[in-house]
């Protein structure tokens, strides 16, 4: 193969870094760098300068290629956004299915391309709003369903025959799918058209943000059951969002964020084909979910770097044939961990940087944090702000003109690489260990990141990685910020709700479709249409989850150090 | 076999919020500052809280909460702590709070909360000049 | 009796866990109640539990409480992690598999630090099991530290030792086999859907067949268990066999108290006056003016460490050093 310089080039070059080290050794001699080690925020060290002679090694047409062409380094779609540009999907979700609806509609109205839903914690976990589980809980941190008829409510007045829905939902994913999908039929609308993600990714709730009902190995079995289901029933959805997002967020380095998303991708891979389906039949309708964290370069180099691991983990590993199968399609989210409280207009600024990188990382979809998002769920002006820095970056900046403006550069070039070969040492360890299961039972990526984010936060402390307005550049006085409330009756509503439908269905008919999911559970039959038969009922979700949690047990917090 | 307190304190995840990121970075600043620390594990009611904190014998409960149930939950916590004698126990918090919610949290009883960006050396200097292990 | 005595006998939960505290951190007033206790202690069954680390100790002590509560038995558990060197704090987190108890009034859990005491369990263990005792528990369950050291001390506070193991652990067993093998009087293979387990149960059994005391005629044979304890598999017969070893030592005893067997009460007064010894005798004599002076002897080379031993040590050995 050839390489993309030649002989006599790197001779020049060699020279040429000779000469300047001279040079440098003066001008350092009588002003000293800024500091000893220069690295990313995960602490990865980077060098003075990085020339053609850091990817020699480097093969063009097989390690970058063309923009929708494997490896994909470039991009997934061969004219990215000179085509399309990437939807803009902003996270929302706040207090009953009512509320939340308005905030939809505002989102659209104002351009926004895709809807994401944003649940609370109850029913993130599988509770109804009654349950004393949930108590102060109810739409806090996003909106609260309990039945089908919250699910109706949600989506009135929206076309969801046109536009894509995003549920981050992962516990009771097979629950709110059946929802959603039962919502669209009782309105005439085919399952066949519905365009969507459910996150529905288990693994690394187990990794990084616990939220968990059911011990791994049934988690894994209900995804699969959603992902054969999904792929012969639904097949513009994409029944999992195989996400990195939270293992950043619980502290991950970003090598660690794209080893473990992938051997969570490889695992699921693994599970599907254990089911006797055949990888082609599902790996397209797989997509990702990552971070796009502070440190610039470090953040464009980890996209770019996913999607040739991927297609290379697809084509040489599983040996798809369809070349959708190689592509890694993903969705991205500012890092809600980067945000402070502190000086919380600056957050804007972070915001732009990152998604900015989202963007040169070649993303397929974004959500872009409000300002106020440490504090709360966004007001409507700060939600607005957000979506704004998106069609900013879009339609002024001119950074959309160009596919993969970066590639080619010596330093992303590198880092890709070298982020690579990181992150394939880890999954290689998680095969080892006999796969990311063993991993988890064994608290590998758990404890992993524990030990980084202990690391980050002393460098912090230390002052050795900046973080402004908290420790640098702090103000003596702050002037507080509106943030939004959540109605305190809203609970006492929601329960009322909730016992209404109780009242109104048919329990005879909630009793057997409850039951059937227990017989599909205890079976190996696939559960995703008994789910939906009881959804349709009105069974709740709590009342759909306990069957689940009494069948396969229910998980805890192992509480490794 | 030394005769001197030492101090013990409970980390605590009240709620359904399962964010550990913060609890697990001040469990181990609080091991390293010398502090015996007890974990109570994620999904933990005030209940169950205070009946554990009450086993261990435990000088403070630090609460860790970022998914805004905060305003039920701590206070809740506590109101049981009293219930059940222990209201010589302090209890502080930490996590994500509006600041109009910290003067509430505090008129309930709450000592002292930390919103993030607190560097962990104040967490732990704060805990060593206000909590002091119990008299023999 | 005291009115700390008088709580503690009537399961007062802040009382006993107020009073563990201040033996746990050597308080002067604690013998006196410990002295008003001891006629109440000797009831319960204390069961040791000890093993590497992962092998899944806290999780099966979870299932163990679950399935005594189950048969109206009360159980309290005694959780020890290492106390770091480096800080002398300690992350306390085997509670955390056994919170879901945390609201019953059956079961008392208490997390303990080693702070640098050796042999797998504190210094303060042996009064702690005292208390649970005279507070009613019928079931006490001791946890050691499990990071690997030679953890024997168990032996001498529990009546029934269990050796938790994992399939694969061949060369371990190899390893550990001089002193942890021989104090198992029950041996569970947790985690024992991974593979070999067959070959970990063989091993143990011939380790153990190879000590001809375990088979001399009316011994304990250490029975062999397969346990999944995070899916309550084999819990329930692990628990039969720590019954029936319950039962083979008051047989052995003829019915007497097995506290008062000649054994324990010897290992019990020894235990006693070593830490005595150690917190009034030794913790004195390194604080005396003698010892700084031996000290700066060995310094200045006036004399060998060894008659400087000696030295020191004549006031307490006095006439009966000749």
């Amino acid at each position: 193969m050839t390489l993309t310089f030649n002989r006599k080039m790197f001779d020049d070059i060699k020279r040429g870094e000779i000469k300047w080290s001279k040079k440098l050794e003066k001008v350092l001699n009588s002003r000293p760098e800024r500091l000893d080690r220069f690295s990313t925020v995960s602490d990865q060290e980077i060098k003075r300068i990085y020339t053609p002679a850091d990817i020699k090694e480097h093969d063009y047409m097989k390690e970058i290629g063309f923009p929708g062409e494997y490896p994909f380094t470039r991009g997934v779609q061969p004219s990215m956004y000179r085509g399309r540009l990437w939807t803009m999907r902003m996270f929302a979700g706040l207090g009953s299915a009512h509320d939340t609806n308005k905030r939809f509609h505002l989102l659209v109205k104002e351009g926004q391309t895709g809807l994401s839903t944003a649940f609370d914690m109850p029913t993130l976990m599988g509770y109804d709003s009654d349950s004393p589980r949930a108590r102060g809980e109810c739409g806090k941190c996003g909106v609260a369903i309990d039945t089908l008829k919250d699910m109706e409510d949600l989506f009135d007045g929206l076309s969801i025959d046109k536009i894509t829905t995003s549920m981050t939902i992962n516990p009771p994913a097979p629950v709110i799918w059946a929802m959603y999908i039962a919502m669209a039929e009782n309105r005439g609308i085919d399952r066949k058209r519905l365009g969507g993600t459910i996150q529905n990714d288990m693994l690394k709730e187990f990794i990084a943000q616990k939220t968990f009902m059911c011990p791994p190995r049934p988690s894994v079995r209900l995804i699969t059951d959603t992902v054969e289901f999904g792929a012969k029933d639904i097949p513009r959805w994409n029944a999992i969002s195989i996400s990195g997002y939270h293992i950043r967020e619980a502290g991950s380095t970003a090598v660690q964020e794209l080893a473990f998303t992938l051997a969570d991708g490889i695992a699921y891979t693994e599970a599907a084909i254990g089911r006797g389906l055949d990888v082609d039949d599902f790996a397209p309708r797989f997509s990702f979910f990552f971070n796009s964290h502070l440190d610039f370069f470090e953040e464009v180099a980890k996209f770019r770097a996913a999607r040739r691991m991927w297609s290379k983990i697809m084509k040489d590993r599983f040996k798809a044939k369809d070349p959708r199968s190689w592509w890694m399609r993903f969705h991205t989210q500012t890092a809600g961990c980067s945000l402070t409280a502190q000086q919380p207009y600056n957050n804007v600024v972070r915001t732009t940087l990152q998604a900015l990188a989202a963007v040169m990382g070649g993303t397929q979809s974004l959500h872009t944090n409000s300002l106020d998002e440490v504090l709360a769920i966004p007001t409507e002006e700060a939600a607005t702000i957000a979506l704004r820095t998106q069609q900013i970056i879009a339609e002024e900046s001119g950074v959309a003109n160009t596919i993969d403006p970066l590639g080619g550069s010596y330093f992303v070039e590198s880092l890709t690489n070298r982020m690579e070969n990181e992150a394939f040492e880890i999954i290689h360890k998680i095969d080892d260990m006999g796969g990311m299961l063993n991993a988890i039972e064994n608290s590998y990526p758990q404890l992993a990141i524990a030990d980084a984010a202990y690391l980050y936060q002393k460098q912090v402390d230390k002052t050795e990685k900046t973080v402004v307005g908290v420790n640098k550049y702090v103000l003596e006085e702050e002037n507080p910020i509106e943030v939004l409330e959540i109605d305190k009756e809203l609970e006492n509503l929601q329960i009322e709700k909730t016992n209404r439908v109780k009242n109104e269905r048919d329990d005879s008919r909630v009793k057997d479709a409850l039951e059937k999911v227990g017989e599909a559970c205890s079976s190996n039959q696939n559960t995703m249409e008994a789910i939906l038969d009881a959804v349709k009922s009105y069974a709740t979700l709590q009342e759909v989850c306990d069957v689940f949690r009494e069948v396969f047990g229910e998980y805890r917090d192992p509480g490794i150090y | 076999m030394a005769n001197k307190r030492v101090l013990r304190v409970m980390v605590a995840k009240p709620g359904l919020d399962g964010h550990d990121r913060g609890a697990r970075i001040i469990a181990r600043a609080f091991r390293d500052a010398g502090f015996e620390v007890i974990y109570t594990g994620l999904h933990q009611s005030p209940e169950e809280i205070v009946e554990a904190a009450i086993q261990e014998d435990v000088d403070m409960i630090g609460l860790s909460s970022l998914a805004g149930a905060h305003n039920y939950l701590f206070p809740r916590t506590v109101e049981l702590l009293r219930e059940k004698g222990g209201d010589d126990i302090v209890v502080c918090g930490g996590g994500i709070f509006p600041d109009n919610d910290i003067s509430e949290l505090k008129a309930s009883g709450i000592k002292e909360v930390f919103t993030p960006g607190t560097p962990l050396t104040e967490i732990i200097e704060w805990v060593q000049e206000n909590v002091k292990p119990r008299g023999g | 009796m005291t009115s700390v005595a008088e709580k503690v006998k009537a399961g007062d939960v802040r009382t006993v866990a107020r009073l563990i505290r201040d033996i746990d951190d050597g308080m002067p007033g604690v013998k006196k109640t410990l002295k008003e206790l001891y006629p109440y202690t000797g009831r319960a069954h204390v069961i040791g539990i000890t093993g590497s680390p992962g092998v899944g100790k806290s999780t099966l002590v979870d299932q163990m409480i679950n399935h005594l509560r189950k048969k109206g038995k009360t159980v309290g558990t005694l959780a020890i992690d290492p106390t770091s060197p480096f800080s002398g704090g300690a992350i306390l987190g085997d509670r955390v598999r056994m919170q879901r108890h945390a609201m019953d009034q059956g079961v008392y859990i208490r997390s303990m630090a080693t702070r640098g005491h050796f042999g797998g369990l504190t210094h303060s263990t042996r009064s702690a099991i005292d208390v649970l005792d005279a507070m009613g528990k019928d079931y006490i369950i001791v946890e050691t530290v499990g990071v690997g050291q030679d953890e024997v001390d168990v032996v001498k506070a529990a009546h029934t030792t269990i050796i938790v193991l994992v399939p694969g652990m061949g060369d371990d067993i190899q390893a550990i086999k001089a002193g942890i093998l021989e104090i198992g009087d029950i041996f569970v293979i947790n985690k024992s859907e991974r593979e070999g387990t067959d070959k970990t149960l063989s091993d143990i059994r011939a380790m153990i067949e190879m000590d001809p005391d375990k088979y001399a005629k009316g011994k304990w044979k250490p029975p062999i268990l397969k346990t999944e304890a995070v899916f309550d598999k084999g819990v329930s017969e692990f628990l039969e066999e720590i019954d029936k070893h319950w039962e083979y030592l008051k047989e052995s005893c003829d019915g007497k108290a097995l506290r008062k067997t000649r054994k324990k009460v010897r290992d019990e007064l020894a235990e006693l006056i070593k830490n005595r010894f150690i917190k009034d005798i030794l913790n004195n004599l390194i604080k005396s003016k003698e010892f700084d002076k031996a000290v700066d002897s060995i310094l200045n080379g006036t004399i060998d460490p060894y008659t400087a031993c000696d030295n020191v040590m004549l006031p307490i050995l006095g006439t009966r050093k000749k």
